[in-house]
């Protein structure tokens, strides 16, 4: 029994929160009982993103295929070091997050299907970052959209229906193109396959049409990871949701439009083919450069932050634009610390909104005086995301930054320390006027921050500061999953079983 | 056959983005089904569609004819279908609930997401 569960290791990130939903959906009107099966749920999705970890460390690329179909013509699941790393980051921030929602969610959010669409969202999540089939990975894509719409609409305000179909809209779009890049890959290849297209691929002459395809799948994700011209969705909406899902959706929705982007141009095309290299540098300058300067202006610390995820968006492209292998680890290693930190943070926006009684920095104040262990608890992952030795941002800035001058693309290096430098513009702005300036009301009996909140934050607050303390062991990791990345061979024949005789020459 | 094909799917999806650049949510939504359509179309097309041949293996026989049709873009359509269906429907139920919330359906006038925290507000007004 537990053999066979390890051998199947790649399918329970899944199955566990499908299981979870499904429970939670017949708890319908028992939110206590809710509640308790998801944290279970969360906590075992977890555990499961660790041993599938493990076990790609241990054995290489997992794969598993459905039904007993093998590869080419079933759907397969193929979980490699980068797919196995971000489902156990998942894991990690849903237990944050549900532990979190453990005071912030209510009844009456837990009755509009809160654990259900959650538990919907992860599964959807973890299938994304594992599934090595492009239209499953197109059928991933949906039912995340559908969940996510769920959650942000949960309370059913005027500025959560507003923000709801600003996102829905875009996304919808980008699923579209999305299908249309299938349907065009299909009609060339003949398969679904990630690794049966990518040998296909490999070393024939490339139709033209594949340009085209190679152009809407880097519209589609770029607008699902909040690319420059297309991340005006992000900063609309985000803002609008309960503070539980904004902090999920911040750490993952964009990530998995990132991981797909890093899917597709290191496995189905070079990401030189098609002119996507040249346009990859200039968005990812441009993304980090309006993203920071969208957040200046804000008041409210949601579309701070909504604002920051965009311009951390941009560091992450960037290391693919490159595409070194140093650059390849140091977004691997960004994405990694980001989930955690941009999370941490909606978690302290939250927390703060709890002291202050408001999301707006013009009418709080007085926090550092108030509860001094919430200011410490925003400083961790506000250093850290401004890249400020010695936590964990401070070396995904410092690797990413290092490799565009090896690159020799020291232009990009200094916009990333410009941006640097504004992204701590931004958080002392927050500082300044969340927790320095005098509280506009003095209060005699202090708002208190509920425990299980600030154990969350506390519990990603700590990860931020272990990964900062000691970079190497997972610096190391990345190094490992960005060669496994450019290993297209290496991919091929763990999900094929044999490696395309026509080897690209590099 | 192809080409007249490929262009009907064309003027479908130009009619889809036009509708979708309207300020009208229920002019969006119809912009959506429309290229949710012309995709589907564009699936099929690449799935070839020269032979009529049901799909289908019939009895005695071990394996498919040559000439049977492509059961797979099918299922896709099907699968793609399924699911726009359910999008769409949100999409209509969203642009319904903020027409009775608001008694607006242009985007325009929907800017309650983005008065949040805006800094031309002004910061003594409201709580």
């Amino acid at each position: 029994m537990t053999g066979l569960l390890l051998e199947q290791a790649a399918m329970l990130p899944v199955a566990l929160p499908l299981l979870t939903a499904a429970l939670t959906a017949l708890l319908w009107s028992w939110p206590r009982a809710q509640r308790a099966v998801s944290l279970m749920g969360l906590v075992l999705t977890a555990a499961a993103g660790v041993s599938l970890l493990l076990r790609v460390l241990d054995t290489g690329i997992q794969v598993i295929e459905f039904g007993g179909w093998a590869p080419p013509f079933g759907i397969s699941f193929a979980a490699d070091r980068l797919s196995a790393v971000l489902v156990l980051i998942s894991g990690v921030l849903g237990v944050a997050v549900g532990l979190y929602g453990l005071v912030s969610v209510g009844d009456r959010q837990a009755r509009a299907g809160y654990y259900v669409l959650l538990h919907g969202l992860l599964a959807a999540v973890n299938g994304a970052f594992l599934t090595g089939d492009l239209f499953n990975l197109y059928v991933w894509f949906e039912i995340m959209l559908i969940t996510a719409m769920g959650l942000l609409a949960l309370n059913r305000t005027r500025a959560q229906i507003d923000g709801t179909i600003r996102y829905a809209v875009l996304n919808l779009l980008s699923t579209l193109l999305f299908l249309l890049a299938v349907a065009l890959v299909y009609g060339v290849t003949g398969s679904l396959n990630m690794a049966d297209i990518a040998a296909s691929l490999t070393g024939a002459e490339t139709p033209p049409v594949m340009v085209l395809a190679a152009a809407l799948l880097f519209a589609a994700f770029g607008i699902k990871a909040g690319y420059f011209p297309l991340f005006f969705w992000l900063p609309a909406s985000y803002h609008t949701a309960s503070i539980a899902v904004s902090a999920l959706f911040a750490g993952l929705l964009t990530k998995v439009g990132v991981y797909a982007c890093f899917r597709v141009f290191t496995l189905l095309f070079d990401v030189s083919f098609g002119g996507v290299r040249e346009l990859a540098v200039l968005l990812a300058a441009a993304t980090m450069v309006f993203g920071v300067f969208g957040a200046a202006v804000q008041w409210d610390v949601r579309r701070i932050l909504s604002f920051h995820i965009v311009s951390q968006i941009g560091y992450m492209l960037l290391g693919l634009a490159l595409a070194t292998p140093l650059a390849m680890a140091a977004a691997v290693f960004y994405i990694v610390h980001h989930i955690i930190v941009k999370a941490n943070l909606f978690l302290v926006a939250g927390a703060m909104q709890r002291a202050s009684g408001t999301f707006d920095l013009r009418r709080s104040g007085g926090l550092a005086r108030q509860s001094p262990l919430l200011a410490l608890l925003f400083l961790i992952p506000a250093m850290s995301l401004a890249g400020i030795p010695p936590l964990s941002g401070f070396w995904a800035k410092f690797t990413i930054i290092d490799a565009s001058f090896r690159a020799e693309a020291g232009w990009l290096a200094a916009l990333g320390l410009f941006v640097g430098l504004m992204t701590l513009y931004s958080m002392s702005k927050i500082w300044i006027h969340a927790f320095w300036k005098p509280a506009r009301i003095d209060r005699t009996a202090p708002r208190r921050v509920p425990v299980p909140m600030v154990a969350a934050i506390l519990g990603l607050g700590l990860i931020t500061v272990v990964i900062g303390l000691q970079p190497d062991p997972l610096y190391r990791f990345a190094l490992d999953a960005a060669a496994e990345l450019a290993d297209r061979g290496g991919y091929i024949e763990a999900v094929l079983g044999f490696v395309p005789l026509l080897q690209e020459a590099q | 056959m192809s080409l007249i094909y490929a262009a009907a799917v064309a003027a479908a999806f130009g009619c889809g983005v036009y509708l979708l650049l309207s300020r009208h949510l229920m002019r969006m939504t119809f912009g959506i089904m429309l290229i949710s359509a012309a995709v589907n179309l564009v699936i099929f097309l690449a799935g070839r569609l020269e032979s009529q041949q049901p799909p289908v293996i019939s009895a005695g026989e071990t394996e498919l004819q040559q000439a049977a049709a492509n059961p797979l873009p099918q299922a896709l359509v099907l699968t793609a279908i399924v699911i726009g269906f359910s999008l769409v429907a949100f999409l209509a139920s969203l642009a319904l609930r903020a027409y009775r919330d608001t008694g607006a359906a242009s985007t325009r006038q929907l800017t309650q997401a983005e008065d949040l925290g805006s800094p031309e507000e002004q910061p003594g007004r409201g709580s």
